[in-house]
């Protein structure tokens, strides 16, 4: 099962990197210019996430230096190790479902000081990488066509974000955890 | 609520280093985190261009309207509500694929053109339909294949394996968009009956199409 899930986690991307351009190819797309075409587009939106990270990197690296950071961590950490969940991993479960940018920022800031390869820094890699920042879709989707109640909305979108944090702790603990 | 956050753990920083004694660290820190964020940002440069350039020939082979096709059955049980030929499934459809493949710069455009025409269905155009409902769920929990940023940094911090993540991601993804789809599921259930008058907003009358908010760029990764 272990092995199972690792070996997809290696061979998803090349998989992928080679699959695509094969079946473009087949379906005659000129596979180098829509590549080129796209590609452009990925260089505007790394320049465009900039201003979002500099802003975030620069509250979150103040916060940690100050001291503050350390004891809002030190406020929570036997309860959430009480149950596997490593304290640092708690501003992140605040930040994520409220901006994208600075939960990115935290979780950039976590892999620096832990180590890319750290437990945590994965927990927190897993946690930024499986759910969307709940607020913001809202505000796009609904502010879009003047939905002013959204009803339930924001719950399930909180419920779900709840739940994938756990889930992410959990596929964490399996994967990395145990060996 | 973005503003006060960032705001709060700013002016805290500076209030909380100095009664720690830690202002020149908190001085540092500001540039350095500064410096960081633009380290980080030149760094995902790379995979961004490569990634977003190969999706883009996945857009053109069609795989987007391809994996359109092999989840409508799925998704048509989703939302009970929309007729299953009508437009908005259509653009239910592409975004959803577009969500799967990472494509967050294309699902966003579709998202919103199937709200607008879920809001075609709506009798009251100020309160969310149970539609609605079901595709924010979706999105708000959107199932990713690659997590491409992350890898990205990770890649950029020394790790040994930057993409040995994807399958935990994939699990807790699987895992939060299940969750979200029974809790959206169980509110729709309770609240059959439609809710009474909006009182506060009534009196606005239909709203107008407000134009987006400047959307933040699109951090990959969902």
């Amino acid at each position: 099962m272990i092995s199972l899930i690792q070996i997809i986690s290696t061979w998803t991307i090349p998989v992928l990197i080679a699959f695509i351009p094969l079946y473009a190819t087949l379906r005659k797309v000129p596979v180098y210019e829509s590549f080129i075409d796209g590609a452009k587009d990925g260089f505007q939106t790394a320049i465009g996430i900039i201003p979002h990270l500099v802003g975030m990197m620069t509250a979150i690296s103040m916060f940690r230096a100050s001291g503050a950071l350390d004891a809002l961590i030190g406020l929570v950490r036997p309860l959430f190790e009480s149950v596997g969940i490593p304290g640092e991993v708690l501003p992140l479960a605040l930040l994520r479902p409220i901006t994208g940018a600075g939960s990115l920022a935290f979780v950039t800031d976590l892999i620096k000081e832990q180590g890319p390869d750290s437990l945590v820094a994965r927990i927190a890699s897993t946690i930024q990488g499986s759910t969307d920042t709940t607020l913001y879709v809202l505000t796009v989707y609904f502010g879009a066509i003047g939905i002013r109640n959204s009803r339930y909305a924001l719950k399930v979108g909180l419920i779900s974000d709840f739940i994938g944090f756990f889930a992410a702790v959990a596929a964490c603990w399996l994967l990395f955890g145990l060996v | 609520m973005v503003n006060w956050i960032w705001m709060g753990m700013i002016v805290f920083s500076v209030i909380f280093g100095a009664a720690n004694g830690k202002m020149e660290k908190v001085a540092e820190a500001a540039f350095g985190g500064a410096q960081t964020g633009v380290t980080v940002c030149l760094g995902l440069i790379s995979i961004l261009v490569f990634w977003m350039g190969l999706m883009r020939i996945a857009e053109d082979a069609g795989l987007v309207r391809k994996l359109a096709g092999i989840m409508a059955p799925v998704v048509r049980k989703l939302f009970p509500d929309v007729p299953g030929d009508h437009p908005a499934m259509g653009y239910i459809l592409s975004n959803m694929s577009a969500n799967l493949l990472g494509l967050g710069n294309a699902a966003t455009p579709m998202g919103i053109k199937a709200m607008q025409e879920l809001q075609k269905l709506n009798p009251n155009p100020t309160i969310a339909t149970p539609a609605m409902c079901t595709l924010l769920a979706l999105n708000t929990a959107s199932i990713t294949l690659v997590p491409t940023t992350i890898i990205a940094i990770r890649m950029n911090f020394g790790s040994v394996h930057p993409a040995d993540i994807v399958a935990p991601t994939l699990l807790a993804t699987l895992i939060s968009t299940g969750a979200a789809i029974l809790v959206d599921r169980w509110y729709r259930r309770r609240t059959k009956a439609p809710p009474s008058t909006p009182t506060l907003q009534s009196n606005k009358g239909a709203a107008s199409p407000s134009s987006l908010p400047n959307p933040p760029a699109p951090i990959g990764g969902g």
